[in-house]
């Protein structure tokens, strides 16, 4: 018993070492803009920075409209998968998975490639761009977004839940945003912090379509010219997706909550 | 004309035909039950009258009004389902509502009436609950305050105790059927449960393979079976090999007895035909006299005790037969081995 306890205990430690060790020497350099003192200069100097500011709201707007899309594109069609057509369920998984499969490279591409062109000609303003960008990211977003609302429908019972709105007199839409939404409520959050958490950090396709204005480019751009603001900025975006993380989890545990009540009958 | 009408309904799902020719008058307050076993397409006839599906061929009226095609929303028509369907992130309360608020009526007639139904359930503290919280029977009868509440011309039910404990069970059937009773609400239940069917309706729909067997009130099917499905479906039934018969003084040889049957029924009988008869028809013991009686003897093969009934098996010249007698608190039960006399009435047998 005690054996099993030490070394299910080391191998924990191993792992956190392997985990923080490069996390913490980052942290630690990224305190020491000044030699001989530990401080917080370089965070100083990145907060300061307009451009961290503007870039970070930029990415923020985009990937609000990129959750916006993606779910109103993924729940109505997952919900009509799950209702009317179960055969195209495979084949729906498989188109989602697809951006897993093509690298950004290849993907942002053949996305300038077709709509800079007529009829879109979306690469000739800048709004054009931040359509091809969303769009772009609706995309990349998809495999997860997909997988989270299609475990989240599975947990309800679409079609008795659907059927019973019906006979109560709803339509489509009522059912759908007042039935099949709010049950959707985890895995709908989980969805919209994966796809945050994706989009701020972004590259690849963001320096194509957009350049600079986003963060991604932005953080590539500080780590390519400044020492101890590229670090800092490490931090800054880990900490960010953490939080987030921790949202979802604070939620998923909510969710656990209620489904071990619910198995009380 | 009557207040439902299913004409001819059939509905084919490829190759596979589901219904077949459903015909069902119902008038205004029946309660209505279709039973069969899984797979005979109660359910699936349930649906077509709720509007979830629509039938290939045939027509449904409501109230004077082909409703056939008519979308389900537009039926005005209150569903019950097995797995209950409550939405869960909504309260009792609102669950109830739902319905109501769909047809945007003003708020206090809402709170009004969710009262009411709750009143109605038994379910008043519990208004302000999510379904997780509730046990499966308190869910049902949320469910069904649910759909009476939109005040529905039809009241549909599908397996609604299905997932429901024994104990529940039998205290939610007997709920149902005053809720109906008092509302006077026309319904249609269906089941695979014959004790729930019988007990609850005024007429019993028993159907097999999509086709409607015999329609009718639960003791005129239990007690004369159209069919010789309906016979074996409903309620025990011993059916014993005939060797010969005599359809001029209406009667036929049993194991080696003569038997007289009944013959006011009159029905085409088949190639082999055999002798009908429900265990609990068969009195052991004493012979009985008269014109009317008839009279086996055989040997008890083996005793079941069931609680309220006692279930011998008797071997008459080799022929197996179940006798049910009533259980005593002082009873001595027969034992395997004794010899018996089983006494039954010519009106308690039929030849099929």
């Amino acid at each position: 018993m005690k054996r099993t306890s030490f070394w299910s205990w080391f191998w924990v430690a191993i792992g956190s070492l392997y985990f923080f060790l490069p996390l913490l020497s980052t942290f630690d350099f990224s305190l020491r803009a000044k030699k001989g003192v530990l401080t917080f200069i370089a965070y100083e100097n990145v907060f300061k920075d307009p451009q961290f500011w503007s870039t970070i709201r930029f990415s923020l707007v985009i990937a609000l409209f990129t959750v916006i899309f993606s779910i109103l594109l993924v729940v109505p069609t997952v919900y009509w998968i799950r209702l009317r057509l179960p055969q195209l369920r495979m084949l729906v998984e498989f188109i989602s998975m697809l951006s897993y499969v093509i690298p950004a490279i290849v993907l942002v591409f053949g996305l300038i490639r077709v709509f800079s062109g007529a009829p879109f000609h979306l690469t000739n303003s800048y709004f054009g761009t931040y359509v091809l960008l969303v769009a772009a990211y609706v995309v990349l977003t998809l495999p997860f977004v997909f997988r989270a609302i299609d475990t989240g429908m599975s947990a309800i019972d679409v079609r008795a839940l659907t059927e019973a709105a019906q006979s109560l007199g709803a339509g489509r839409g009522t059912i759908l945003f007042r039935v099949i939404f709010p049950n959707l409520r985890v895995a709908i959050l989980s969805s919209v912090f994966l796809t945050l958490a994706t989009v701020i950090g972004e590259y690849t396709m963001a320096s194509f379509i957009v350049g600079i204005k986003a963060f991604g480019p932005y953080m590539s751009l500080i780590g390519q010219n400044k020492t101890y603001e590229s670090s800092s900025i490490t931090i800054i975006s880990f900490t960010m997706t953490w939080a987030l993380m921790m949202v979802i989890q604070v939620f998923n545990r909510d969710k656990t909550k209620r489904s071990s009540l619910s198995g009380v009958r | 004309m009557a207040f439902i009408e299913l004409s001819n309904i059939s509905k084919v799902y490829g190759t596979t035909t589901v219904v077949e020719k459903v015909n069902l008058e119902a008038e205004k307050g029946e309660f209505i039950s279709f039973l069969g076993p899984s797979g005979c397409g109660k359910t699936t006839t349930l649906r077509m009258v709720a509007g979830f599906e629509q039938p290939n061929t045939g027509s449904i009226t409501l109230d004077g009004a082909d409703i056939t095609y008519l979308p389900p929303r537009q039926r005005n028509i209150g569903m019950v389902f097995q797995s209950y369907a409550l939405f869960p992130n909504m309260t009792v309360g609102q669950n109830i509502g739902f319905g109501l608020q769909t047809r945007k009526l003003p708020k206090e007639e809402i709170k009004q009436k969710v009262d009411e139904m709750l009143a109605m359930v038994h379910l008043e503290s519990h208004i302000d609950k999510y379904p997780y919280q509730l046990s499966g029977g308190q869910q049902q009868r949320i469910a069904l305050a649910r759909a009476l509440a939109i005040n529905p011309a039809v009241l549909l039910l599908d397996e609604p105790l299905s997932a429901l404990d024994a104990k529940i069970r039998v205290e939610l059937r007997l709920e149902i059927r005053r809720i109906q009773q008092t509302m006077g609400i026309t319904t249609i239940y269906v089941t695979h449960d014959q004790e729930e069917a019988m007990l609850l309706s005024d007429r019993v729909v028993v159907m097999s393979q999509g086709h409607v067997e015999q329609i009718g009130p639960p003791s005129r099917i239990y007690n004369y079976p159209a069919t010789e499905f309906v016979a074996q479906f409903v309620g025990q039934l011993n059916l014993l090999p005939v060797s010969a018969v005599d359809m001029a003084s209406a009667t036929c040889t049993v194991a080696g007895h003569t038997i007289r049957f009944e013959t006011s029924v009159a029905r085409e009988l088949s190639e082999s035909p055999r002798l009908a008869i429900r265990p609990e028809e068969l009195q052991i013991g004493f012979p009985a006299a008269g014109e009317e009686a008839n009279t086996l003897s055989g040997e008890i093969a083996s005793v079941l005790f069931l609680g309220a009934i006692v279930r011998l098996r008797v071997l008459v010249n080799g022929v197996l037969i179940t006798a049910d007698i009533f259980n005593e608190r002082n009873i001595t039960f027969p034992r395997a081995g004794d010899e018996i006399v089983l006494n039954f009435s010519k009106h308690a047998c039929w030849l099929i």
